[in-house]
């Protein structure tokens, strides 16, 4: 069934967007990230422009996030005071990365270093969890239990404050820096940022796996919900009917994955979430390496 | 003095110009797109009206235009710099037609002379104009042949030669297949009657492709009322999220 979409101005089969959002939303409960990172680029390769991808994906994190979180909030997975804290964070990051990507758009290659940033950032964390979840899957093999509360430099910052859902009594700094970090990260890459936040929470802050993933999805709506408006009000490119499409089988996918995850070791969900972010990091290496079929492409001209 | 030369030059073009005349009929002259769009096919047929019998010498041709909206397009080249393949030369073309066909009743090239072509700008290189690229792009041209291939690949530019059928060199019936992914706006139509490589009859018209229906209702609203419509897509995803959560934990029980 082809649906024509208003915004996007492209005709689309409906069953194919509604099984790509049920796919990325069983990976988006599982994991407690956004899934932006597979869905844009898949949506760019069906042919949806990518301003309007970029933006609609935005609303449909929101969908499934709120889905998913409250699936979290039930089991009582959310630390709302580190989430608030990263939230806070968040903001002020996004709002700083809007710009940095407008001055990049004026200098032109914006393309170019969003793609550059997907591989970096993919392949870096993807490396990392891959190597420690294996690392870890190893010493439960061996019969030790996996040490996880060390002491480092971070215990030393001010401002402490008590997170009872993760058992931790740390500084407030270092959940502020990641929220930033992760804001401005989200705002270049048009994601969520699901899938740098919950590495930085488990590694640089020691949550324990299981409260991240609701952690992250709390303040991923958020975030996600401020792109959407931005989005929808400066650039107009919010696709309404692409975006219900896309989340009504995402958020059928996020109560599947929720229910999955519970069903499963922390090692092996991280493992899992290291191997998709590596193959999707390798994609889009492959796209930059490799000579491209058609060398030329149209753009909108810049008006003036 | 410069009236009478005027009345003179009309005296003088008159007969060739009233020579032969198109009557046009189309299936649709509005496309309305809906949900469910999913492309379009126009019928295009009509009749060669004249005064005289059939003139002699070289048989009537017919061809057939229809241009959606131009627009100005950057055509990007990539090359290989530092080990990864980036875009580096772009060119604007400055008047691009969104959709093109191209629908002739012969070979377009044997019933349409170069010099008829370019006043009439018909062929689809024709309907293409670029005003010139920056000074250091050596070969400005396969950026414009790009633009061309690019868009023939996908359907929104045809050249569809001896599709039109013309019987008696009086009546004559051709159909132009418009893709899903249309832009809205007026479609102009254009049909040329040629003899002999000479274009010796043309008719305008308009096909207006417009959003009907929701289709219509939002694009209006998106742009008319941004954040009515933001507002509007956030609590659907909302409402969406929490639907969903709250069937699964009726599933449960």
């Amino acid at each position: 069934m082809q649906v024509y979409l208003p915004i996007a101005e492209v005709s689309v089969n409906a069953f194919l967007l509604l099984g790509l959002g049920g796919l990325v939303g069983i990976l988006s409960g599982m994991f407690g990230v956004g899934g932006g990172f597979l869905m844009t680029p898949l949506l760019f390769f069906i042919g949806i422009p990518p301003a309007v991808a970029v933006a609609t994906e935005a609303n449909q994190i929101v969908a499934s996030s709120f889905s998913g979180v409250l699936a979290h909030f039930k089991r009582k997975t959310v630390d709302l005071r580190m989430g608030t804290v990263l939230l806070i964070g968040g903001l002020v990051g996004a709002a700083l990365g809007v710009m940095v990507f407008n001055y990049l758009k004026a200098q032109g290659q914006v393309d170019l270093l969003v793609k550059l940033c997907y591989v970096v950032f993919l392949g870096v964390i993807g490396a990392l969890m891959f190597i420690e979840s294996l690392n870890a899957i190893r010493k439960i093999k061996k019969g030790k239990l996996p040490a996880r509360k060390k002491h480092n430099w971070i215990h030393g910052l001010p401002f402490k404050m008590r997170f009872r859902v993760s058992g931790l009594y740390i500084s407030v700094i270092p959940p502020l820096i990641v929220g930033v970090l992760v804001g401005i990260l989200a705002a270049i890459m048009g994601v969520g940022g699901g899938f740098i936040m919950v590495p930085a929470m488990i590694y640089l802050l020691g949550m324990p796996t299981k409260v991240v993933v609701g952690t992250s999805l709390f303040q991923i709506i958020f975030v996600t919900g401020f792109t959407t408006m931005l989005h929808a009000t400066t650039n107009f490119t919010v696709d309404i009917v692409l975006a219900v499409l896309l989340l009504v089988g995402g958020v059928i996918g996020a109560q599947i994955g929720t229910r999955i995850g519970v069903l499963m070791r922390a090692e092996q969900l991280r493992i899992l979430l290291a191997m998709i972010v590596l193959l999707v990091c390798g994609k889009l290496a492959l796209e930059l390496l490799l000579q491209p079929a058609e060398l030329y492409s149209i753009g909108a001209a810049s008006g003036h | 003095m410069r009236f009478l030369s005027a009345l003179l030059l009309l005296l003088l073009a008159l007969p060739v110009a009233a020579k032969e005349e198109v009557v046009l009929g189309l299936s649709q002259n509005e496309v309305s797109i809906t949900t469910n769009f999913d492309g379009s096919e126009i019928l295009i047929f009509g009749a060669v009206k004249r005064e005289d019998a059939i003139p002699e010498g070289p048989e009537l041709e017919v061809i057939v235009t229809v241009a959606g909206p131009s627009k100005s397009v950057m055509v990007r080249r990539k090359e290989k710099r530092f080990g990864i393949w980036i875009n580096t030369d772009g060119v604007e073309v400055d008047r691009a037609p969104s959709f093109y066909a191209v629908t002739t009743s012969g070979p377009l090239s044997e019933i349409l002379s170069n010099v008829e072509d370019q006043r009439h700008r018909i062929s689809i290189p024709n309907a293409i104009r670029s005003v010139g690229a920056p000074q250091h792009i050596v070969n400005a041209a396969s950026f414009t042949d790009a633009l061309i291939r690019i868009r023939l690949n996908s359907d929104l530019y045809q050249l569809n030669e001896g599709e039109v059928t013309i019987e008696e060199q009086t009546l004559f019936r051709t159909s132009v297949a418009l893709p899903s992914a249309l832009t809205e706006g007026g479609y102009l139509t254009r049909i040329f009657l040629t003899r002999g490589g000479e274009v010796v009859a043309e008719y305008e018209t308009i096909i207006d492709v417009r959003k009907a229906g929701m289709e219509r209702w939002l694009f209006t609203l998106s742009r008319e009322n941004a954040f009515l419509y933001g507002l509007m897509s956030l609590a659907i995803a909302i409402a969406a999220g929490w639907g969903a959560s709250a069937i699964f934990s009726l599933l449960r029980r």
